[in-house]
């Protein structure tokens, strides 16, 4: 997420949304959302995240009109989205709901067209744009446009539904848990896919979820909503997590908000540590002239630097040359996009208590260590919130 | 019917061949005109009360009054209303189907996954947009299920109608079969009858296969 | 509205009260044919149809009676009943027209009794038999109950079908209501056949509510939302 603040962002191709004085109340009971007010960016995800019941469903229904406020104004762009007749506005803003909601008698084609074509866009075009957002996303046109939706496996729909929420370019999305339902390995990547996705296009998304870690993943600012739809705080990930505004917040955020802020560093914004290397095929005396004194473990690469395992400093007593066979593996190879906070979870279950990070050829790069993270953990914590 | 007459006289049945296909025919018209003017009418009641739920209890209370009083009753009472003719017998044989595509058809709409409706109205659909494109398609097994009932039951039901003078293989069962005490043509009139309704049904079948190519696909992980 | 006094006229008539043709009559003999034909196939299907609900055994068998049941015109079970009863020496009338009856009621009856039974989810069987029940007992404590107001709606159905070709069996020289009815339009008496149809009307509705309450109180208050009749999916023939 730092990525995008330092590298010059692609132009925005999305609009600017903002609640005005939102209120919505269903009979007369409590209100389901209360005086809200935000503005979204122009390109920016914003996350909508709460327990059950603050409305946060509620709330992103609002822009497109499938909910409308008791009082208060929804905008885009400035304009009132109660000015259009609610069947264009809703042409105009891509929709993604959790079950996805694919036509199951249409093809993937069709099911992406759906949109362009109630908009009287022409044949070649829409055919054309199909071929464009299914690679998009990441399917074979070929493969898949001939498709039915029952043929097709719950992450593969996942990702027609965003072909097709973003088939007449809108510059709004509204998504509705849209990788709730699949498993969580899946779900990360398509996290992961889509986040790059968005990098190039830069809509602006309203995005809900119940997942705190999803929020902090995904958004460019959170919203956190009480029960009743009252925002207790609307900030980035980052300083959501160092000052939490409320009791509230920090209690809904988690009590390991020093963990969660683990996964807004990266393995690469950590200073590697150097290792003691030998390579395979190094005689012990060479090797042991190399050692520091006090060193307890080797690491045992091969030519091309790619780690093999752990070797003791006392197996290199006596006469021999370093072999592979006599690596120890153990370490969990880490690359530099990782998180620390996955970083930490692999290392924590794997025998050895270092990382081993290579590039993309495998090649070793450093090493980092537990206690390097947790030292990141008690910097970046600070003092405690007032 | 004398003693020691053969029951079952295939050489009347060869003999009689033209009158069996021109009764026959007479039958399927009398089934096409009653299930076409069902379907007509049930199809806007359905949509009608589908969208205006509280309807639903009283059109299917009417449909099933008409669906429980017999179709001889039903002569009987239009006889002195709309005369001896086509009209009396085709409203009886209508309004038995009205009740089994009037439910099937509202079970089919309503039997769309709810989140299909719903991703349908947020992409900008107008209702009648979601009805034709969307809820229909989806609800086309239920609907055929239904109409292939009501064509069974309105052929077995054509049989009765030669009673008030229309044709038919009812003819052939009552007037020549029971009136004349003619075992033969009791059997060919039912066995053509019920070779109606097989022949019916599995057209329907086929029918509902031509127009729901997505139902065979199923072969992802879910 | 002549024609309706006329219709009333008839139903005043005092003559229309005595002799064969007696309303009262005809009524009485209406009911008769009906109830015992019902019950008779009431006797046949519902036993069965509990049985091979519960064993699941000829399941097959059932569907497919059931299917031909539906394809059957009702006139042509009477006519074919009538060869029948004469090559066994039971003479024509009555006779062949309680045979058809009962015949015509046993498919919904069968039917409905079967997938009653048979949609009572087996979890609740198993763990009656786990309870120690015997099968007999399964099937007359739990199963029964559950499935009480699908079997009622078959025989609702059979109800329905039996009054309907009792009326028809007016062309077999039964007695019955049917008779006002083909009399009538014979003579073009179309006061008599008129009020001969109220008269039907009258007792098909009436027995439809009847059934309608009946099943409504054979509910266990336990049970949810049941349907009233069986959904009608897409069984059609499967010949």
């Amino acid at each position: 997420m730092t990525d995008s603040e330092l590298a010059p962002a692609p132009a925005a191709s999305g609009s600017v949304v903002a609640f005005e004085h939102v209120t919505k109340r269903y009979g007369n009971g409590p209100p389901a959302v209360t005086d809200l007010s935000l503005e979204i960016r122009a390109g920016e995800i914003c996350v909508l995240v709460g327990p059950s019941g603050c409305g946060k469903t509620t709330t992103m229904k609002m822009v497109n009109r499938l909910v409308e406020p008791t009082s208060g104004r929804v905008t885009i762009d400035g304009a009132d989205v109660a000015s259009l007749p609610a069947v264009d506005l809703r042409r105009r803003i891509g929709y993604v709901i959790q079950q996805v909601g694919l036509f199951p008698h249409l093809t993937v084609a069709e099911n992406v067209a759906v949109v362009p074509r109630l908009l009287g866009w022409g044949e070649p075009r829409i055919t054309e744009r199909v071929e464009e957002l299914l690679e998009l996303v990441g399917l074979d046109p070929g493969a898949y446009r001939s498709r039915y939706p029952a043929a097709l496996s719950g992450g593969e729909r996942q990702r027609v539904g965003v072909a097709r929420a973003m088939a007449a370019d809108p510059s709004v999305l509204l998504m509705d848990e849209p990788f709730g339902a699949v498993d969580p390995i899946r779900r990360e990547r398509l996290q992961n896919e889509f986040l790059r996705l968005q990098a190039r296009l830069r809509k602006t998304i309203v995005f809900v979820t119940h997942d705190v870690d999803e929020a902090i993943k995904m958004a460019d600012r959170i919203a956190i909503l009480q029960v009743g739809g009252v925002l207790a705080q609307y900030d980035s990930p980052d300083r959501l997590l160092a000052t939490p505004a409320s009791p509230f917040v920090e209690h809904f955020v988690g009590a390991d908000r020093g963990l969660k802020r683990l996964s807004l560093a990266r393995v690469r914004d950590l200073p590697l540590e150097r290792p003691v290397t030998v390579v395979v095929g190094e005689s012990f005396a060479a090797a042991r002239q190399r050692l520091p004194d006090g060193t307890m473990w080797a690491l045992v690469i091969d030519a091309q630097q790619r780690p093999l395992g752990w070797i003791a400093a006392h197996d290199l007593a006596g006469e021999g040359r370093v072999d592979a066979a006599m690596a120890t593996p153990g370490s969990t190879l880490l690359q530099p996009e990782s998180t620390l906070r996955d970083a930490l979870s692999a290392m924590l279950v794997s025998s050895v208590q270092l990382g081993v990070v290579v590039d993309e050829h495998d090649a070793v790069l450093g090493v980092i260590s537990v206690a390097a993270i947790s030292r990141t953990l008690q910097d970046g914590a600070g003092s405690p919130p007032p | 019917m004398t003693e020691g007459a053969p029951f079952f006289r295939l050489d009347w049945v060869v003999d009689n061949l033209d009158m069996l296909a021109q009764r026959t025919a007479e039958h399927v018209v009398l089934t096409l005109i009653g299930v076409g003017f069902g379907i007509l009418i049930a199809f806007p009641v359905t949509l009608l009360i589908h969208r205006r739920r509280r309807l639903i209890g009283p059109v299917l209370g009417v449909a099933g009054i008409l669906y429980a009083i017999p179709s001889l009753a039903v002569f009987g009472l239009l006889i002195p209303v709309t005369g001896i003719g086509l009209v009396t017998a085709e409203i009886a044989l209508v309004s038995y189907t009205l009740l089994i595509l009037i439910r099937n058809g509202l079970a089919g709409l309503d039997g769309v996954a709810p989140e299909i409706v719903e991703a349908a109205t947020g992409m900008g659909h107008t209702r009648i947009q979601r009805l034709w494109r969307v809820q229909l398609p989806l609800a086309i097994p239920v609907i055929i299920a239904g109409i292939r009932i009501a064509t069974v039951t309105t052929i077995g039901l054509v049989a009765v109608t030669a009673l008030i003078g229309q044709g038919g293989l009812g003819f052939v069962i009552i007037t020549i079969g029971i009136n004349r005490f003619f075992p033969t043509a009791i059997l060919v009139g039912v066995g053509l009858s019920v070779l109606l309704a097989v022949l019916a049904d599995r057209g329907l079948v086929l029918a509902e296969r031509a127009l729901t190519p997505w139902a065979r696909a199923g072969s992802g992980e879910g | 509205m002549d024609f309706l006094a006329e219709v009333a006229a008839w139903f005043t008539d005092p003559a229309s009260w005595s002799g064969r043709d007696a309303i009262s009559a005809r009524v009485g003999e209406h009911l008769a044919l009906s109830g015992v034909s019902l019950l008779a196939g009431l006797a046949i299907a519902l036993p069965l149809g509990l049985f091979i609900g519960h064993t699941r055994r000829w399941a097959g068998a059932v569907v497919a009676i059931a299917n031909v049941g539906r394809a059957v015109p009702s006139v042509g079970i009477l006519g074919l009943a009538l060869p029948i009863t004469l090559q066994l020496g039971w003479g024509i009338g009555v006779p062949p027209t309680l045979l058809a009856l009962t015949v015509l009621a046993i498919p919904p009856i069968v039917l409905n009794a079967y997938v009653g039974i048979r949609d009572v989810e087996p979890e609740l069987v198993e763990a009656a038999r786990g309870m120690g029940m015997r099968e007999a007992q399964v099937l007359r404590r739990l199963e029964l109950p559950i499935a009480l107001p699908i079997i009622l709606a078959g025989v609702r159905t059979a109800s329905i079908q039996v009054i309907a070709t009792a009326t028809l069996g007016a062309i077999l020289s039964t007695g019955g209501l049917g008779r006002y009815i083909v009399d009538g339009f014979a003579r073009q008496d179309y006061p008599r056949m008129f009020g001969g149809a109220l008269l039907v009307m009258t007792l098909a509705l009436t027995s439809e509510v009847l059934f309608a309450l009946a099943q409504r109180a054979a509910v266990s208050p336990g049970l949810r939302g049941v349907p009233d009749r069986l959904p009608e999916t897409g069984a059609g023939l499967a010949v």
